[in-house]
């Protein structure tokens, strides 16, 4: 027999079986698809990450800096220098161009060491215009469209710039952000002279920060990125769980055809190297669907997850995605490494199961009871541990811990859960049509509990994270109307424009609320201080989480500063610490604020104090206190007197309405995944019933004979997924609070620094309800209406048939 | 409890089944396949008939017809007073539940269901569970230590014996057979027949039994041989 022959008996299974086929190649694709997706989305993001750690200062050199956070004179690199160490000043801020707020990094390219060095000013009229009035921005692409006719400085745009920051030359830094004499910090080279005084000699003040390894902003969005992995991974096993049933039950229907195969003398190595390459076959073609997919799916999530990062961690990642071919490579491995796996077990039972054993198609997937033990009590030490992780650990690590002990532990508990339920229910009832409705449903869990407990990770998941988003939401919405309490907000152009706002305004609003800040680091951390009036808008609004009774009042007479939650968390402040803000100041902490969104630590004081530090502070912004009916009047009136461009005049609402779509741009994607994945739980579960369908006769038809309609068995046929449906929905509403709790409480507070209180929303549920019921009926339908359309004859053969 | 009295009153009528020129036909690859060709048959209450014939004769599929699992092609099947074969799906449904037991070839045990569950069902669908005859059915068929297992864990002789005890626990009024004995040895044979047509007249069933054997055909009060579709 020619090797084509055997391949044909053998492939001519999937041509008579089209739907086991498309079983297969579907899921197959679908994992591939999910999981290359996510890789895709996360290569992206971390290639960004990457940009800006070479622009932002983390190229893996080490600085002096100051040890309080604050600035450096100049004076400290003159010494330097001139006793012979190799190092380059770097002055950084934040600087408005027009609206646009622009990172700016003041270099000296002279100096600076050639790792540091993004942009290449080798050529020598580059360096040349960088270095000389009136001076030159290296930027990105997309930050040069944004600036182009806000500044009379040149652009020269490069690739290697990451959006959002601009490369200038140090003297031009230190005017722009006025701080003349000023750095941020020192970067020391790597190669040195040897012998040179040591710096505690020199510049005894200055302390030498080792370069971190992993950047800020990776740590920081870490925890979104194992998210994502995390619904990558469920939905990759999840179409795994597919490709494994599918497989599984294809190799014991043809448990015969190899049987007679052997027999013509087919050796057994000869088969499994046929079967493998059929397999192989599949996955190469699976994987090239899935990876295409993949990067469909990708490239619609990625200006979502874009927004996300923007809005929560404030990471920049392009909105677009590249192609790369590695990723074709890795789609492809996954896909077939995904079908070794599935089919390993298959395999093996090929090779060791005697020859003439018989095939048993109905008992495939069925587990034993010691199988079924084990799995109820991993689930238990899983929960247990769960509790544990919340109980004594601490972390992002061991928050994400908890997520996955409880979620793996809840639905490996799940099918005993259900068959437990079945018993109790099959025991209490009498009628026969009942007894056995239960009995055989639970006789058709092991085939369809990996489906199952697939649904109910995806419901929980569901939620869990709708609960979460939608609690976060209220919060947000609630905290939106405190934080932004002024009708109108204001923006000069110039210090000049800004006096003469100020004095015009005196005699037209009930009150005038200057937005001045400054940049410092406290505590290592790069934060910012704002400086406001006393005022009773603050007194009236501001959302205070702790404070003292008298808070601002000691903040008004600059006697103590307010903190954000997700700084207070992240230092484990407590009210009443002493805060260095700068070289001279220090302050006492009086009190606590929620300030959602913003991933850096703020500080609020009162404007005297910040003014009396930072004399050049910026005031060109301001909230305005008006009656809301005035609010466009004032508005009118402001634009006729000073001209001002209609974006520097915005009113609450429209920042209001500007937040909440951030807000909800930025949960997009979760939105989206969690569709995704739910869809992909629905087509495992419909895949399932649709291979059991296969093997219903022998159960159905004795049951038939004795008198049951085929109608009536119809209808249990759609009542048991149904109910299988329904019952893990309603498992699955506990498990996604528990799982919406933990994200509150526990993961949101590492990652993002901030609590937020959980709100529940049965209107949800019953609509994720709604949305599982139809997938239920649509999921029952094919095998329904096969067993609709079942003519008596067909039932009939199970009587005359072998078994 | 009307469906009850209804089946009381069914069984207590004497169960007469008339064949009138009965006809069933297959469509096969080789074009149509004659199976019967006008079977005329009549059956008292009580009586036991066996049916003989050749391999592919025509036994299961007769015996399909008077189960009400199948139609005819043409020809009349009378079961106490009434043409089943003109009754719809939920009629023969109906039919099949309360009249009629059935003992396959190959058993056909619910695989879900343990023993003592198969053993009720029948019975239960039939509105007729009765738990006092039906511990007496396990005691003589000797399937008591079996009653906790499922079908898939007993020999063919036990899926035998628990198959004629579910069908004789529901009190059918017209038991159909075929080859009840054809799984099992000539001894074991010969022990669950005897222990079936001493039960069935125990309640008075008819019992029409399809069998290759002529030394069981023997023991049943008439035999009918079917040949070329006719009954000779
Ligand atoms: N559904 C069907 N479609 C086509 N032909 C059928 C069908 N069922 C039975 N036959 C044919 O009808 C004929 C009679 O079959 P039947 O099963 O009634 O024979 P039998 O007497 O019971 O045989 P055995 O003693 O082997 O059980 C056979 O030739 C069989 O091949
Ligand atoms: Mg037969």
């Amino acid at each position: 027999m020619t090797t084509w022959t055997l391949a044909t008996a053998l492939l001519s299974h999937w041509r008579r079986r089209p739907l086991q086929f498309g079983a297969l190649l579907s899921g197959l694709a679908l994992a591939t698809a999910l999981w290359s997706g996510v890789q895709a989305i996360n290569a992206e993001a971390r290639a960004s990450y990457a940009r800006a750690a070479i622009a932002l200062d983390q190229n893996g050199l080490a600085n002096l800096v100051s040890p309080n956070g604050g600035s450096l004179p100049q004076s400290a690199f003159v010494r330097l220098r001139r006793s012979g160490w190799n190092v380059s000043p770097v002055l950084e801020g934040d600087y408005r161009f027009g609206t646009t707020r622009l990172r700016v990094i003041g270099i000296e390219p002279l100096t600076m060491p050639a790792e540091a060095q993004t942009v290449d000013l080798g050529n020598a009229g580059d360096l040349l215009s960088f270095i000389s009035p009136p001076g030159t921005l290296v930027v990105s692409p997309g930050t040069a469209e944004k600036i182009r006719g806000q500044t009379d400085l040149a652009l020269r745009v490069s690739d290697r710039m990451l959006d959002g920051a601009a490369f200038v030359d140090i003297g031009l830094a230190q005017s722009l952000l006025r701080r003349d004499g000023e750095l941020s910090r020192i970067v020391i080279a790597e190669n040195q002279r040897p012998g040179l005084e040591p710096f505690g000699a020199l510049v005894p003040a200055l302390t030498v920060r080792e370069p971190n390894a992993q950047t800020d902003i990776e740590q920081l969005t870490e925890s979104f990125h194992l998210n994502l992995t995390a619904f990558g991974l469920l939905a990759f096993a999840v179409g795994l769980f597919i490709v494994y049933s599918t497989i599984g039950l294809a190799f014991e229907q043809r448990r015969p055809t190899f049987r007679t195969l052997r027999c013509l003398g087919v050796s057994l190595r000869v088969l499994a190297v046929l079967l493998l390459a059929e397999l192989v076959l599949f996955a190469l073609a699976a994987g090239a669907v899935g990876v295409a997919i993949g990067y469909l799916v990708a490239s619609l999530l990625l200006p979502g997850v874009a927004a996300t990062l923007e809005g929560l961690y404030g990471a920049s990642v392009p909105g677009t995605l590249s192609l790369r071919p590695e990723w074709w490579l890795s789609g492809f491995a996954i896909a077939m490494a995904g079908t070794l796996v599935s089919s390993a077990q298959s395999l093996l039972r090929l090779m060791r199961v005697p020859l003439l054993a018989v095939a048993q198609p109905q008992v495939w997937g069925r587990s034993s009871q010691a199988g079924r033990r084990i799995q109820v009590l991993a689930a238990a030490a899983l929960l247990a541990l769960s509790g544990a992780l919340l109980l004594w650990a601490d972390g992002l690590q061991a928050g994400f811990g908890i997520l996955g002990c409880l979620l793996l532990g809840a639905s490996l508990l799940l099918p005993a859960v259900l068959s437990g339920f079945l018993t109790v229910m099959q025991r209490t009832s009498s009628g026969a049509l009942v007894t056995w409705f239960c009995a055989d449903t639970r006789q058709q869990l092991p085939g369809l509990s990996l489906a199952l407990m697939a649904l109910l990770l995806a419901l929980a998941a569901n939620v869990g994270v709708g609960t979460m988003v939608s609690s976060f939401r209220l919060t947000f919405v609630g905290w939106l109307d405190q934080r932004l309490a002024a009708e109108l907000y204001v923006a000069a152009r110039t210090e000049p424009e800004a006096d003469r706002l100020r004095a015009w305004l005196a005699t037209k609003v009930e009150s005038v609320l200057p937005i001045s800040s400054v940049d410092a680091e406290i505590r290592g951390q790069s934060m910012q201080i704002f400086g406001v009036v006393d005022d009773p808008t603050y007194r009236k609004h501001w959302p205070l989480i702790a404070g003292l009774p008298d808070v601002w009042d000691r903040v008004a007479s600059g006697e103590g500063v307010l903190v954000n939650e997700q700084f207070w968390r992240r230092e484990r402040l407590r009210i009443g610490d002493q805060l260095d803000l700068a070289n001279d100041w220090k302050s006492t902490v009086v009190g606590v604020y929620s300030d959602y969104g913003n991933p850096k630590g703020q500080v609020i004081a009162g404007i005297n104090a910040l003014t009396s530090r930072y004399p050049q502070v910026s005031r060109l912004r301001y909230g305005l206190r008006v009656q809301p009916d005035q609010v466009a009047d004032l508005r009118a009136s402001l634009s006729g007197e000073f001209g001002l461009p209609p974006d520097n005049i915005v009113d609450q609402a429209a920042l209001k309405e500007q937040s909440r779509r951030i807000f909800d741009r930025t949960f997009l994607v979760t939105g989206a995944l969690n569709i995704f994945t739910l869809g992909v739980a629905a087509l495992a579960m419909f895949l399932s019933l649709l291979t059991l369908s296969e093997m219903r006769l022998p159960q159905l038809a004795p049951v038939w004979a004795m008198g049951v309609t085929r109608r009536d068995l119809a209808l249990l046929e759609l009542l048991r997924p149904l109910v299988l449906w329904l019952t893990t929905f309603i498992a699955a509403l506990p498990l996604g609070l528990a799982l919406a709790w933990v994200l509150l409480a526990v993961v949101n507070v590492e990652a993002f620094g901030w609590r937020l209180p959980m709100h529940i929303f049965p209107y949800e549920w019953v609509r994720l309800g709604l949305v599982v019921l139809a997938a239920a009926v649509v999921s029952v339908f094919i095998p329904l209406r096969r067993l609709a359309g079942l003519a008596p004859s067909e039932l009939l053969k199970v009587f005359a048939s072998e078994r | 409890m009307e469906r009850y009295i209804c089946a009381i009153v069914l069984i207590l009528a004497a169960m007469v089944i008339a064949l009138r020129n009965l006809s069933k036909s297959y469509e096969t690859a080789e074009g149509r396949l004659e199976v019967l060709r006008g079977i005329d048959l009549d059956l008292g209450a009580g009586d036991s008939v066996a049916l003989t014939g050749e391999s592919g004769s025509g036994k299961s599929t007769l015996l399909h017809l008077v189960a009400g699992l199948d139609r005819p092609d043409s020809g009349e099947i009378v079961v106490g007073g009434r043409d089943i074969s003109k009754l719809d799906d939920r009629g023969r449904a109906a039919y099949r539940r309360t009249e009629v037991g059935l003992v396959f070839q190959q058993f056909n045990l619910v695989p879900s269901l343990d023993v003592a569950a198969n053993l009720a069902f029948h019975a239960k669908l039939a509105g007729r569970h009765d738990p006092a005859w039906e511990n007496e059915l396990v005691e003589r068929l000797g399937i008591g230590p079996l009653l906790t297992r499922y079908p898939e864990q007993l020999s063919s002789g036990q899926q035998q014996r628990v198959a004629i005890g579910r069908t004789l626990a529901a009190r059918p009024g017209l038991v159909l057979a075929d080859e009840p004995t054809g799984n099992l040895d000539e001894t074991n044979g010969d022990a669950v027949l005897e222990l079936m047509l001493s039960l069935s007249k125990g309640t008075g069933s008819t019992l029409l039994m399809a069998t290759h054997s002529q030394r069981l055909a023997d023991r049943l009060d008439r035999q009918l041989h079917l040949r070329s579709g006719k009954i000779t």
